[in-house]
């Protein structure tokens, strides 16, 4: 278990505070005529858990896309570890947990091999598995408490069971920068509780963290701080300030207080 | 008759022998390929793309370039031409695919018709494994081996691609690259088992095996394993049917690997409709045993 604490906190705590691990600036995507994200403008610095709070279509997903790259922005610029996405790819410290229903459950594969996955950018040109490969699966399975369930087929796990897979992926790849799209939509509160713990751990460890998610009762007890998204960010501050009625009712556009925001 | 010179009496004829090599060959590397295309959900891709892949075989034989270099170029062209209408209109991927492979299939029938030395071609259609020949055979064994070997070297990357496209762009790999290479390896099999059971058939074996194998486990290793193993047989036993009964040889092939398929599909123990039945019952009986 020490091994993928070290390689986190090497990679983490190498860089100076002063450079933030995520920078997003005036960044703009558009899909044909539809405008997902207007002049979105934040920095995360690293060592923090932030919750990303917004309604659907309030371009979540997007930010998340634009920030591994998977989507290239119209405008504006995304830099990871004061260098570009590209670079931070190939570094392989960028981890993603996909949101439930980008994946296919039913795929006819073992919840190690997930992990394994993760391991791939660190392996030669066939990715065949070393000893060292094979350590950090097995601690990385240890660590979200997965290891006698690691030979069942992924689809096989309970919902909460599932993120943690993912998130042992990122750890498997020594990821700092963890970015987790509504990783407790369809999970039970002590699996939420249980992966809540862990992503504070590898926060404390160093590791940067970027979760969306709608539980905002949850959301003190996880972040350290807030994004409150409404095709741009409409504030960036303590979850306790983001949670005030007048702030949500603004990213939500509709009256809080009556508890019709969710 | 023994059932031996059952089995050997085919096999003193050299065609038979060509047909036997051919069809396994052919048999085999469309069945590995087809576990990613059943997984990726690129069953009607594969159908596209072994259809449009005739035309660039056509040109290729008239300006007597190799067949597999007019293969990939229409692949491409055909994946290229659906990607296009479907960013670029309202019309959706399957409508694109129908109209793009079929249009391009139908060049390939014109074009044919007005090259000399009709029989040849005729028998990519329908395929002609009875006459295939020597230097057809050399060819399948070369194009096969090529993409056999970079399917497999390179498996893992294509699951992960097949299973989480974006990790893959998270971790510093191009899922496009991926992405394009399976296509290009697609049009390469499809010249492969062209020789075998023709342009209409090939797409039985790019699906059948890959989806039969899925019934049967839930590891992709597994899969690799069982889909080519099934699929052999299937042209194996399809092949000696067609010489007994002296019938067509790729339609008998194709229509094994139906009939295991259908077999599977009832009585697969994990996902079988009938299978998971026997199988609840058989453990109520031992339960109740104890």
């Amino acid at each position: 278990m020490s091994g993928v604490r070290d390689s986190l906190s090497q990679r983490g705590g190498g860089a100076a505070a002063s450079v933030p691990a995520i920078s997003v600036q005036n960044v703009s995507v558009n899909y044909g005529e539809v405008r997902a994200l207007e002049n979105v403008s934040f920095t995360l610095a690293e060592g923090r858990v932030c919750g990303l709070i917004g309604m659907n279509g309030s371009g979540k997903s997007t930010l998340f896309k634009a920030i591994t790259g998977m989507l290239r922005p119209d405008h504006g610029t995304v830099t990871i570890n004061s260098g570009t996405p590209a670079l931070a790819r190939k570094a392989g410290v960028v981890g993603y947990v996909p949101q439930s229903e980008e994946v296919d459950w039913a795929f006819p594969i073992s919840v190690r091999d997930v992990v394994m996955m993760g391991r791939y950018g660190h392996m030669g040109f066939s990715r065949r598995p070393k000893a060292a490969d094979r350590a950090a699966v097995d601690e990385a399975l240890e660590r979200v408490e997965l290891t006698a369930l690691a030979d069942r087929q992924i689809g096989q796990l309970s919902g909460g069971q599932k993120k943690r897979a993912f998130v042992a992926r990122g750890i498997a790849q020594g990821a700092t920068i963890l970015l987790l799209d509504e990783p407790f939509a369809g999970v039970d509160k002590r699996s939420e509780a249980t992966i809540t713990t862990l992503l504070r751990e590898l926060a404390a460890e160093g590791a940067t963290v970027l979760v969306s998610t709608h539980d905002l009762n949850a959301l003190p007890r996880l972040a350290d701080e807030a994004i409150l998204l409404m095709r741009t960010v409409l504030l960036q501050s303590t979850p306790a300030e983001v949670l005030k009625p007048v702030n949500l009712a603004r990213a939500f556009g509709l009256d809080v207080s009556a508890g019709g925001f969710e | 008759m023994n059932p031996l010179d059952f089995l050997l009496e085919p096999l003193g004829y050299d065609f038979m022998l060509r047909a036997l090599a051919t069809s396994v060959m052919a048999a085999i590397v469309c069945a590995v390929l087809s576990c990613w295309l059943v997984l990726i959900g690129w069953s009607l891709m594969g159908d596209a793309v072994s259809h449009a892949v005739l035309p660039g075989v056509v040109l290729a034989y008239v300006v007597g370039a190799p067949f597999a270099l007019g293969a990939i170029i229409f692949g491409f062209l055909a994946v290229g031409l659906i990607g296009v209408i479907r960013n670029t209109s309202r019309i959706k991927e399957d409508a694109a695919i129908g109209i793009v492979f079929t249009t391009l299939f139908a060049l390939g029938l014109v074009l044919i018709s007005v090259t000399p030395s009709q029989t040849d071609l005729n028998h990519i259609i329908f395929g002609n494994l009875l006459g295939v020949s020597w230097a057809d055979l050399m060819q399948v064994i070369i194009l096969g081996a090529i993409t056999l070997g970079v399917l497999l070297v390179k498996r893992r990357d294509f699951t992960l691609y097949a299973f989480d496209a974006t990790h893959a762009h998270a971790i510093g790999l191009n899922p496009k690259v991926l992405g394009a290479a399976l296509l290009g390896l697609l049009a390469l099999t499809a010249v492969v088992a062209l020789q075998a059971v023709g342009v209409v058939l090939v797409v039985a074996l790019l699906i059948i095996p890959g989806a039969t194998a899925y019934l049967l486990t839930d590891r992709f290793s597994r899969m690799l394993v069982i889909a080519p193993v099934m699929s052999a047989l299937a042209a194996v036993t399809g092949l000696y049917l067609s010489y007994y009964l002296d019938t067509a040889s790729g339609g008998m092939i194709v229509l094994v690997e139906g009939c295991v398929f259908a077999l599977v599909y009832l009585f697969s123990p994990s996902q079988g409709v009938i299978g998971k039945r026997l199988g609840a019952q058989k453990r109520r009986r031992m339960l109740a045993a104890q």
